[in-house]
Order: structure tokens, then sequence, then C-alpha cells
């Protein structure tokens, strides 16, 4: 262990702001009136290491650590950050963040903070108590495993990174809470070389622990199968045009529910009517064999935490109900417009962002069909083995997603693989069009970007069928 | 700016015998507002300053080890455990001989100034008011907008500075601003979105009314939208998503791509790659240019550089490390994330030289095609080292050389590689767009439609 990390690790236990500090800076932010006032502090450390070209280039370490306070004031929020923990530092940002109460009249406000509520962390083994070594062992590993997986293999590029975020939340609503989230990631990326040019493949293993994660992953297994889908696309035909029979893969296939109904169920866009799903609870908006779940408490899923960046606790959410819309998503400021609770999905990237709705890990709820049978009952049609990502509109509802690994399917058989392609939808007609899904559920993790922030997310289902889904390829 | 610079040559001072130091140290402000139903949804202020440290240190006779590391903070007792760190980490990294500083080659700068002398002086009233005029704007428009979703007026200011053991020393500050604006525009039957944006260096170079037109205009033309017929077609891109295409071409000029066998240019230097049409310059020491920048991420002065002449494949960007491995030199062309990244090679500026017609010139010549007013899903379905190209597109048809009927929930579909030789124009039209390109009307051969 080097000595940084051990100076690191020294502090790392400490409170981030003392709450008698907390008090003070709450108050100098409704100084001049508002209806609340929150303070929310973060410590981020995270270390990477990337190794390509056969060689480890840099290892890199970062440190973040400051407060984000907002104030708000009927409908208006004011914001500002600062990297400066101090008292005089918050009370600055406090001053700044005032600054949208012009009216005053707020006066002297007491401010009194519940009982602070600490999560525990689910990580294990914290990344930084591990030799530097040990990481790089990992990336020469996968780079060793992928180049032997194939001749054709050319480059190879393996990524590792691990976070601590430690934030603390305290506002004049009622909140005091704290959440320490340690995630720990691999990815590996080939490029295959043939006759017909490069290919590339990818895989990914992502979860909210800590270096514990490498004792049951088969880092082999992921090497082999970034490798594997770089090396099937040289021999790949360019993907047909026009409407088609779609069969999802499990796991990653829950990007479709991500862009198709995910971000268009998040209430920030609800109550601007800026969602294709405003005002439609208690509708179907989907086939029968959809259940819909919002859910930041499962296991060590890359969308999980103890609570969200605004203090509330990490929940369960049914969104649609075999078919029936049942809620939206929900954080602090839409969810007090219709007077409700939050549903603890308000994040934010960081300090030095406000925080707004946003899906933790999302899923479909396993069907009763099998998904070799679903295949075999597919005469013609698609098979998407991984999805790469996705955007939708979600006022329009139309939604793109990419495959990056995909084959034909012809005779109720899986033939051919495919060149990467998007496939283009709208929300609703999609999701009315799922005639089966099956058991063999899985999750992906994944990197969700919203009004420039991004924030680390889950999604999931298993082995699903779409009646037709127009896919962009170049074959006619 | 001095400040910054003693700063980082306080932290290089204190490099041990024989290793490299690079030291870049940055600070920043911006103000964001929102408007929202004629009320300021959010306000928010910021500074923020942070460094990055890359310490390099000789690994026998077999090369060099680097290693980084990097903090939000300049608190010395943080940019103490900031260097503690990147040595640290430098002693883990494979040796290689091509791992060293950028060194002063000497180039002049470019005589840019890039610091609004008005920046400091908008207020945040006359800030708050510009977002709610522009909402105002939008909300007026027309009657079948319906809802703004939001309206946005940002600024920023930075300074950086960059200093090394082998003798950079660089400072830079700039300063901009932009409104945006999303309208959603509805007929009773369907709904659709426009988005609509003016860039500058400070308030006072926006142009607000240009941005509310556009966003009025993009969604209200998209109204009654139809999903297309699939075929063969000839496709009219909007300026806005020719720079898009223009990133994702200039990320495959990258050197460093190109060294490691990523990039679909590699080994192709004097060929043709493009049609004749086709003159490609990265000049960051272009002013217009959005990403004019007078160094680079290394501290060597921005240059302009060459791509593609005429259709032939004449050079590549590189940074100091990319270059040594291609056994060239530095192009000037190092990009950094801000201080929590460390350099790679990248363009600033990419423009294609105009060609003569306008838009309207280039329809009526087109004739019969799509034109594609905005894509989605370029990350999703566009592969930079296959060449795969497979967007979501919505627009307008071409018919007898106009726009004619809007469609949606489409695709426009082929390889990189194909479309660059299938260009037929290059538009007179530039615009300065924020981003690595600049854009332009461009009519490409050639494409799938894929929709019904």
């Amino acid at each position: 262990m080097s000595e940084a990390s051990q100076s690191a690790g020294a502090s790392a236990d400490a409170p981030l702001i003392e709450p008698s500090v907390l008090e003070r800076t709450l108050r100098a932010a409704l100084r001049r009136g508002g209806d609340m006032a929150e303070v929310f502090a973060e410590d981020r450390q995270t270390s990477g290491a990337s190794l390509d070209d056969r060689k480890i280039e840099e290892l890199s370490s970062g440190r973040e650590r400051g407060a984000g306070i907002r104030v708000v004031v009927g409908e208006t929020t004011g914001f500002a950050h600062t990297a400066d923990l101090s008292e005089q530092g918050l009370l600055a940002a406090a001053e700044a963040a005032a600054a949208v109460a012009r009216e005053g009249g707020g006066g002297v406000r007491t401010v009194a903070l519940p009982a602070r509520r600490s999560a525990l962390r689910h990580a294990e083994v914290l990344p930084a108590s591990v030799p530097k070594a040990r990481k790089l062992e990992l990336l020469t590993r996968a780079d060793d495993v992928a180049r032997s997986s194939g001749g054709a293999i050319s480059q190879v590029q393996v990524g590792y990174g691990d976070s601590r975020r430690r934030i603390l939340v305290a506002s004049t609503d009622g909140v005091l809470a704290e959440d320490d989230q340690v995630r720990t990631r691999l990815n590996v990326v080939c490029v295959a070389t043939g006759d017909t040019g490069m290919q590339t493949g990818y895989e990914s293993v992502a979860r909210t622990v800590g270096f514990e994660l490498f004792d049951t992953l088969d880092v082999d297994e992921l090497a082999r199968t970034a490798a594997r889908r770089a090396l099937s696309k040289l021999s790949a035909r360019p993907a047909p045009s026009g409407e088609v029979p779609i069969v999802l893969a499990g796991g990653s296939g829950g990007i479709l529910f991500h862009e198709a109904c995910g971000h268009g169920l998040e209430a920030d866009h609800i109550v601007k009517e800026a969602s294709v799903y405003t005002g439609r609870l208690g509708e179907q908006v989907a086939s029968p064999l959809v259940t819909l779940v919002d859910d930041g408490t499962i296991g060590a899923e890359w969308g999980n935490f103890a609570v969200d960046d605004e203090g509330r606790p990490a929940a369960r959410n049914v969104l649609i109900d075999h078919g029936v819309l049942t809620d939206y998503m929900w954080d602090w400021l839409r969810a007090r417009k219709v007077g409700r609770a939050s549903s603890g999905n308000g994040r934010r990237q960081s300090y030095q962002h406000l925080p707004m709705v946003r899906m933790t890990n999302t899923f479909l709820l396993a069907g009763p069909d099998d998904p070799e049978e679903i295949v075999a009952q597919t005469p013609t049609g698609v098979y998407v083995a991984k999805l790469g990502g996705g955007q939708v509109n979600t006022t329009t509802g139309d939604f793109v997603f990419g495959t990056t690994e995909a084959y034909l399917i012809e005779g109720g058989h899986i033939t051919e693989p495919l060149r990467d392609a998007n496939l283009i939808g709208n929300g609703p007609e999609v999701l009315r069009r799922i005639d089966a899904v099956a058991g063999d559920f899985s999750m992906t993790p994944g990197t969700c970007g919203k009004d420039g922030q991004s924030v680390p997310v889950g999604c999931g289902q298993a082995t699903m069928r779409i009646t037709g889904v127009t896919i962009g390829g170049t074959a006619a | 700016m001095t400040e910054l610079l003693d700063l980082a040559h306080a932290v290089v001072g204190r490099a041990l015998p024989g290793e490299g130091v690079e030291v870049y140290v940055a600070r920043g402000k911006d103000t964001e507002v929102r408007a929202y139903d004629g009320e300021i949804e959010q306000l928010a202020t910021a500074s923020s300053a942070g460094v990055g440290i890359r310490v390099v240190v000789p690994a026998g006779g077999e090369g060099n080890r680097v290693g980084f590391a990097w903090a939000g903070s300049l608190e010395p007792s943080v940019v103490d455990e900031v260097l503690r760190d990147a040595r640290d980490n430098a002693a883990f990294a494979t040796p290689d001989p091509d791992v060293v500083l950028a060194e002063p080659d000497g180039v002049p700068v470019a005589a840019l100034d890039l610091w609004h002398p008005g920046f400091a002086e908008t207020s945040t009233d006359r800030k708050v008011e510009l977002a709610l005029e522009l909402e105002r704007m939008v909300r007026h428009a027309d009657p079948r907008v319906r809802q703004v979703d939001s309206a946005d007026y940002g600024d920023a200011s930075v300074e950086m500075a960059i200093a090394s053991t082998t003798g950079i020393a660089a400072t830079s500050r700039r300063t901009s601003a932009f409104l945006s604006v999303s309208a959603i525009a509805s007929d009773g039957k369907g709904t659709q979105t426009g988005n609509g944006f003016s860039v500058g260096r400070a308030a006072a170079e926006l142009d607000a009314e240009r941005a509310a037109d556009d966003a009025v205009a993009r969604a209200v033309r998209l109204l009654g939208a139809r999903k297309p017929r699939s075929g063969r077609i000839t496709a009219v891109f909007d300026p806005r998503v020719v720079s898009t295409i223009l990133s994702i071409v200039a990320g495959a000029l990258s050197g460093d791509t190109v060294v490691k066998g990523r990039s679909i240019f590699a080994g192709r230097l004097g060929e043709e790659v493009a049609a004749q049409a086709v003159t490609l310059v990265d000049d960051p020491t272009d002013a217009r240019a959005f990403g004019a920048a007078r160094f680079d991420g290394e501290g060597l002065a921005c240059r302009r550089n060459l791509l593609i002449d005429a259709g032939v494949l004449k050079g590549f960007v590189y940074d100091t490390v990319s270059a040594r491995r291609a056994g060239a030199v530095s192009t000037g062309s190092a990009v950094r994330g801000g201080f929590a990244g460390t350099p790679g090679a990248g363009c600033r500026a990419v423009v294609l030289s105009p060609g003569t017609l306008d838009q309207g010139a280039i329809l009526s010549d087109v004739g019969t095609g799509i034109y594609v007013q905005s894509v989605t899903g370029v990350h999703s379905g566009v592969n930079p080292v296959s060449g795969d190209f497979s967007v979501g597109a919505e627009g307008l048809m071409v018919r007898t050389g106009e726009l004619a009927e809007p469609v949606r929930e489409a695709t426009v579909a082929s390889t990189l590689q194909r479309m660059l030789l299938s260009i037929r124009h290059v538009g007179a039209d530039i615009e300065w767009l924020p981003g690595t390109a600049a854009g332009q009307t461009l009519a490409v051969a050639d494409m799938q439609l894929s929709g019904a």
C-alpha cells in the first residue's frame, strides 16, 4: 500500500462536515427566505489503470471533495458549490445559493437536524487497500487471454477502475443521511482484423462492491467474450433494413426498456408534459407480459446505493404492472409539486450538480417462456445478443438502440453474424409488440447520461421477442 | 494567470533528479440559468479549480514510465498529495521509450484573444433576463408551440497554466456563453421537438432570436411526420449533423488511434479516401472556431493541420507520445478533458473547405432524397473502428429539389469509408458550431434509408 492511500484511509471515516457547521450553513442559506435548503457534501476518490497496445499505459488517481448547496424558493432553485468544506467556504456557497431568494423576509430560522442515518457499505475489500500491482495483474491477464483467443485479434484495450464516494446530505426538510458507495469495474475492448477490415468486441463487469469482485469474477471469460464478439463479426454481413421481428437475449436488452419507457417515466419530464407517458397512469401502455421495476436496492448492481443524492433511502418501485402504468419515478422537487414523497430517484453526478430524477437499476421481470423456444418459433428475424447503448426523445417516444453482437434468424435458427446497426422504434408501440418473455433473467451495467450528467445504472431482462422493429442496416 | 503558472512552476521545482514532471492547473467560474413557464427554475453559480500532474521516470535502458494523479482543489496539502500519488503511480507503468513529456518546439503561438473583455460586465440579473426572454420568444412564436421544455443561459470563464521540467510554460484563458432552448410543438394529432442555440464568447455575442426561431422552425416543420419507405437514397445532412459526423471522422484521424491500429485511415496516407470535393483541415488558430486555442494540452502552440486535400489523405494529428510512436513530430494536437484527464491526440477545430452552393442550390441539384435535420444514437450506432454507420434520423423528404413531407422513426446507414467517397456537395454555408467541428450542408449519395 502506498503512503497516499494510507493517509486517505485514515481520514475516510471522519464526518465530512460537523453537525453544528451544517446547521449554521443551512441557517445562512435560508436567511433571505426560502422553502428548503440542503447541503450535499461529497468526497470521491478514484483510481484507474489502462492497458493498451500490450502496455500498462498509465495508472491514475483522483480526488474530489466539496459541497453543493441548494435553496428552493417557490418554483425557483438556487445552487452553488464549493471545494472548500471549511465553515467559511460553506457559508460563502450558502450565500451564493440564497441569492435567488430576493424578497427577503426569511429572517432567522432555527434549523434542527434529525439523528444521522448512516448506511453500511457493501464493500468488503476497499480498493484503496489493494496493492496496485494486484490490479495490474488483472489487466495483463485479460490482455493475454484476449490475444490468445484468435490470431485475428490485432489490438486489446483493458480498463480497470474503482471509486469510493462518501456523501452526506442535510436539509431543512428533515434529512441527515450518509452513504459510502464503493464501485469496481473491469472492461475489455478487442479489435479483430480480417479481409473485410476491422471489427470490435466489448465486454465489461461493473458492480457496487469492493475488490472482492475479483474473488468470483472469471476475468478469462470476460476477455474471451470480448474477443469472440470481435472475431465473429469479421465474417458478418450488413444488417438488414426495414421492419423485422427481434429476439433480444437476456441482460443488455434491458437498454430497450431504459430508453423505450424508463426516461419517459422520470417525473421531471412528466410534470412538464414532455413525455409521451404523461397523464397515462392506470392505462395499458405495454403488453401484459411487461412488468417493469426500478430498484436501487438489489444485490450489488451498478445502479445501487443505500441513500440517493437527496438523502432518501433507495427503493423498489414498480412502474408498469402487467402492462398497466402504475407509477413514475420521483425526486424531492417533482414529488413536492404533486404532494407526494420522493421515490428515492434523486441523483446527481457530483457535488457540482443539482439532483434530478434518474433511474437506478431498471428491469423487466422474467416471464414464462423458454429462450430457445422463442428463437425456434421465429421463422425469420434478428437475434440481438448484445446491445451497446441507446437514446430517446421522451416527448415523442422515438428511441434508438444499437447492436454490438447480432445474428440473423432463419427458419427458427440463429445463423449468420451481422455488422453493428441501430434499431429505431416508438416506446409505447414497441412495448405493445412484446409477445414472449423467457425466464433467463440477467443484468448489465451501464452509464446513463442526461442533461450533461452521468450516473451508473443497471438494466436487465430475460430473452424476449418484439414482433416488429425497424433495423437500420445497409442491406436492402 | 501568472499566479497559476507560478503555482505550476513551484510544483515542477520539486521534481526529483532525473524525474520529469508536468503540472496542469486550471480555474474556472460558471453560471447557468434555466427558465421555465415565465419563472427562473434554476440559477447555479460555481467556481472550481484543480490540478493534474504527470510524473515520468526513467526505467533503466528500457524507456520511461508515466503516472498520473489529479484533484479538484489547489490547496497546497492536496497538491502535495497529488504529486506523491502521480510519482507512486509511475512506478507501475510499462517502460516505453516513446513516453516523454513535450518539449518546446519553437512554433509561434497564434495571436488569439479568447477572453471577451465584456464578459464580467454581464450582471446576474441580465443573465436571468436573457433566459426568460428566450423562453418567452419561443412560447409566443407560433400557436403550435405548446411547451418549452427548457430555456437556458450559461457562461463560463476558464484560466489554465501548464509547466514542466522540459521547459514548457504556457498560459491561456477563455470565456464562453450560450443560449439553448427546446421547443415542443403539437398539432393536436402529434407532438414534435426542436432545439435552437447560440454560442459566443460573451452574452453580448448571443443571438436569442435566432436560437428561438431555429427551435420553433425545427419542431413545427416535423409535425405530421411519418415513417418513410426504405430504400437507397441521397442524404442531405443539416450543418449540425455534419458537425457530428466530422467529429467522428476527426477521431479516426487521431495519431493515437492510427498507431494503435484502430483507425479506418491507418496505412492509407497518400490514398484517395474521400471525394475530390473534400478538403479537411484542423485549424484551432482560426478565432471563429469554437475550439480555437493558443496552446494544446501539453503546452505546445496550436497550429493548422491539413488532413485531407482534395480527397487525398495527407496527415494525422499527434500529441508528443503518439508522434514518437509513429516516427513523426507533435502537431500541437494534445487534447485533455480538464485537470482530471491526461493528454491524448485529437482535433479541436475541424472544418471542410466550403463549396460554392448554398443549401437551397444543393437541394435542387439533388432533386430526390432525404434532408436529415437531426440524428440520434451516434454513440450506439457508429463504430469508428469498423466504420459502420447507422443512426436514427428525422427530417424532410426532398422532392423535385425542394423540402417536402416530414419523416421520423427512420435510420440512415452506410459506412464512414463509403460516405466520404460518396460526398456529392460540400455547402458554402459554414456554421461555427460548438464542439470540435464546424458544420455545413453536405450531400452524400448511396445511403440506405430504413423505415417501413
